[in-house]
């Protein structure tokens, strides 16, 4: 376990440096796709730190996502500033969007809380078709060229010697990818941090950390805000490579939900590496499936629920079961050994 | 007098606890048991396992030669052993006459106790029929508890620290029906923390300590300082 | 003249969205279990009437007598083998495994019936109105409010003044009290999903009907469903009657001002009733 987990880390880096210089050694459509992966890995794991580790069961994220979307294409086309800025609007916006919704959704608990994050989504949907000047329920497209204006593009144009389009496919697919690293580190360090534990603590027994001083209701709204806003910035540079919004693409249960869902609970929800492993599995799913169309979502759910009838903690779960081999560990734990010792008997009279 | 449940060996864990150390135990036809012992002796854990509510890991159990280990909770209701939980466990959202119907759920056929029989034995669950089971006083609820119990007909019934919380003139009202519950034909044992209720309606008593039966007799060959020290341990520590 | 016209659709309207409901407020209210694939039930329901209706020439009316029985033993499936065995303290399994199987259901009745949008045929009924002087209604929205209050009104009765009814609420109220007692808490929770779903059924009924639905409404049907239980009250079903009405006349009258408006309408009165009344309008006692 020791031996491995230097030769673990290792290969993450050097994975972690491929993709990295990708757009200067494969073609674009290989970025385009990627970049679609990424997004999916962002959002599972904002999604598996809501539900995997806050509790949290969301099916609201659509409204993140959009909200993150439709403030990006405001800043563009009707502020004027450049995608990346918007972007951050977006971001900022889906976290103050996140405030009421909180005080609305944490009325509801456990599974009601669900739906009462579903029913906010719908109702950001709705009003965003509302909005006319973007669009209002038919949507609308960034102005012409627009991603090739973007700050950066043209030093990567001139950096890999490639078309715009690609430079600025390359400068929005490198943003996502340090947006899921930043996401990966700042998980795992807020995870194994007093707060994080804390977070743990509330998820497997919440009067107990609520007895040692852990504000559950505190942390959990903390861990919304903060989601909403790494949810935000992804549906946000999504849509910039996408091009185009309707409030009914960006705010899609199925596309920006229900995947991640998938993606995460498949991959092993409640464990850091869990996104990544579903993630790669979603992908070389779709891929196998691509000419079956709905048959594709069908395995999907199948798996799922699967997953959640005999392996509840996903594929990395069953790894780490079967190896005792866990690259990310969460708990400061006490050596194997010290766990099969006989407790002592306890006294009962 | 024949045997009519026999509990051989009976072991059983909570999680990494184990609770019980391999239980002897032999109830006759028509006999009363009272075991006792302090918190923790195990005597509940006892009742839970007879009952298929809490998971034995080795013994067996056995009602009229039939072997029941291991069945679920409701399957050993239907053979004939009933349950006065501890905390009598009333159902809040059922009225007193729903909480004695309830108990005749999985009941086939007629037998003695009937919801007038009940209703006589203890006549305030009649007078407050309507009530929700929850609205009553303690005493009355453990008769409610009782009655339920009773409208299954059992073969055994197996009543858990009835006198818990308790003022002793209303554990004396409660006990006062026993000797009609005895008369219908039913075996009973009683967990009791009250040794002198123990001693008064038992024809036998064991005490238990720490998972396993430390004495037993009957109640007058029983004396004060045996009991005394089995059920405090005081030789054992 | 025309607000009441529409607060009189709005009622009506009110009684499908109680009917949408009733089965997912008898489940939450005897296991705590939140079905989020109880919409896509009901579009389910919907083909199966349909199916039956085509096939054998049956009025829907009549198809849903063979419909019935079909979802109950469905019901009593889905519960024993899959929702039974995820049931527990952990809210997740349930309802992962429920919002997997609404995609599968969904996907499963597009690969089945493709996404055109379907009807199910009432014949003249459907024209038929009735006039009460200052408003005129039709007879197939009063046929389906109804229904609602009678499939309430039956629940109730069923809750009750039945023995099943009696095991539905101990086994609600005490799980391993109830085991004691002989019940059988999983064999409860299968007929109690079994019930929803024929509830289910007579909701697809006036569904299908009264307007076109294809495979992918069954989520938006969840949601009113959903509004009007909370509305009403945990565990309450005339409280979740009463819900369907105020989310059918919230919508009503949101889509007389504007019709762009009519559901965003609905969901605005729920935020605004739950934050007013965060139990619902009649919330249980002992809860």
């Amino acid at each position: 376990m020791t031996l491995s987990r230097p030769l673990g880390l290792g290969l993450a880096f050097a994975a972690l440096a491929l993709l990295y210089a990708l757009p200067a050694i494969a073609p674009r459509a290989v970025v385009q796709d990627l970049f679609g992966i990424l997004t999916l890995l962002v959002l599972a794991m904002n999604w598996n730190m809501l539900a995997g580790f806050a509790g949290l069961v969301s099916v609201g994220q659509q409204a993140f996502v959009g909200i993150g979307a439709y403030a990006m294409f405001a800043a563009i086309i009707l502020m004027g500033l450049d995608p990346l800025v918007g972007v951050l609007i977006g971001g900022v916006a889906a976290a103050v969007f996140a405030i009421p919704m909180a005080f609305f959704a944490f009325r509801l608990n456990g599974a009601y809380f669900a739906i009462g994050t579903w029913v906010v989504a719908d109702i950001a949907r709705l009003g965003i078709s509302q909005w006319k000047a973007l669009g209002g329920g038919t949507g609308t497209s960034l102005p012409k060229g627009t991603a090739k204006e973007m700050a950066f593009v043209e030093q990567i144009k001139a950096l890999l010697d490639v078309s715009s389009a690609a430079a600025a496919d390359a400068l929005t697919y490198w943003l996502m990818l340090s947006l899921a690293v930043a996401m990966l580190v700042a998980a795992y360090v807020f995870l194994r941090s007093r707060m994080g534990l804390g977070l743990q603590a509330i998820r497997d027994n919440e009067n107990a950390a609520r007895s040692v001083g852990v504000d559950p209701v505190k942390l959990k709204a903390l861990v919304f805000l903060l989601t909403a806003f790494g949810t935000g910035l992804c549906g946000a540079l999504a849509f910039i490579q996408i091009t185009r919004v309707t409030p009914d693409a960006a705010f899609s249960v199925i596309d920006w939900t229900a995947f991640v869902i998938f993606i995460t609970v498949i991959g092993g929800i409640g464990t850091l590496p869990g996104p990544i492993v579903g993630v790669i599995v979603f992908y070389a799913l779709q891929r196998a499936l691509a000419d079956y169309g709905t048959i594709y979502l069908i395995v999907l759910g199948c798996l799922g629920i699967a997953v959640m009838l005999f392996a509840r903690r996903g594929l990395w779960g069953m790894f780490t079961d079967r190896t005792g081999l866990d690259l990310l560990p969460l708990t400061h734990r006490p050596p194997r050994l010290a766990a099969l010792q006989p407790k002592p008997a306890r006294s009962t009279v | 007098m024949r045997a009519l449940l026999q509990i051989a060996g009976l072991t059983a864990h909570y999680g990494d606890f184990q609770a019980l150390f391999g239980v002897d135990l032999t109830l006759d036809e028509g006999a009363t048991v009272a075991i006792i012992g302090a918190n923790g002796a195990g005597k509940t854990t006892l009742m839970r396992a007879i009952t298929g509510v809490a998971k034995v890991s080795a013994g067996s159990v056995t009602l009229a030669g039939d072997a029941i280990t291991r069945l679920p909770a409701p399957d050993i209701l239907t053979r004939g052993i009933a349950m006065v939980p501890e905390g009598r466990r009333l159902f809040p959202s059922l009225t007193v006459e729903e909480n004695l119907l309830i108990g005749a759920h999985a009941r086939k056929g007629n037998g003695f106790w009937t919801l007038e029989k009940v209703q006589t034995l203890f006549p305030i669950l009649k007078e407050r029929r309507h009530s929700p089971g929850t609205a009553l006083s303690g005493g009355q609820q453990q008769m409610v508890a009782i009655g339920r119990a009773l409208m299954s007909n059992p073969r055994v019934l197996l009543c858990d620290e009835l006198s818990l919380g308790l003022a002793p003139v209303v554990i004396k009202e409660i006990y006062a029906a026993f000797p009609q519950i005895k008369d219908s034909g039913t075996s009973i044992i009683v967990v009791e923390q009250d040794i002198g209720q123990a001693l008064r309606v038992a024809d036998h008593v064991h005490c238990m300590m720490e998972g396993r039966i430390t004495l037993s007799g009957r109640p007058a060959e029983l004396s004060r300082d045996a009991i005394h020290d089995a059920y405090f341990g005081v030789s054992h520590a | 003249m025309m607000l009441i016209d529409t607060l009189a659709q709005g009622l009506l309207l009110g009684g499908l969205y109680a009917l949408f409901a009733a089965g997912l407020s008898l489940v939450f209210g005897i296991m705590r279990l939140v079905n989020l694939a109880h919409g896509d039930l009901i579009i389910l329901a919907a083909y199966l009437i349909l199916t039956i209706a085509t096939v054998t020439g049956l009025h829907p009316f009549l198809a849903v007598v063979l419909a019935a029985p079909v979802m109950f033993a469905l019901g009593w499936l889905l519960q024993t083998h899959l929702l039974n065995r995820v049931l527990g303290t952990d809210i997740l399994p349930p309802l992962l495994v429920t919002f997997g199987l609404s995609v599968v259901i969904q996907n499963g009745l597009l690969s089945g019936f493709t996404a055109d949008s379907q009807k199910l045929t009432a014949g003249s009924i459907e024209a038929a109105s009735v006039s009460l002087g200052f408003v005129t209604l039709g007879v197939m929205p009063l046929l389906t409010f109804a229904s609602a209050v009678a499939v309430v009104f039956a629940l109730n009765q069923l809750f009750y003044r039945t023995a099943l009814g009696r095991a539905f609420r101990a086994t609600s109220d005490d799980q391993v009290t109830a085991q004691l007692m002989g019940i059988r808490p999983q064999n409860i929770f299968a007929i109690a999903t079994g019930i929803a779903l024929v509830v289910a059924t007579i909701a697809a009924l006036y569904l299908g009907t009264r307007a076109n639905f294809d495979p992918s409404i069954g989520p938006a049907r969840l949601l009113y469903a959903f509004e009007a239980v909370i509305i009403g009250g945990l565990g309450s079903l005339w409280g979740t009657l009463a819900g369907g009405i105020v989310i059918g006349m919230a919508q009503a009258v949101g889509a007389s001002i504007n019709p762009e408006w009519q559901i965003l309408s609905g969901h605005i009165a729920f935020v605004i009733v739950l934050l007013f009344r965060p139990r619902g309008l009649f919330p249980r006692a002992n809860d």
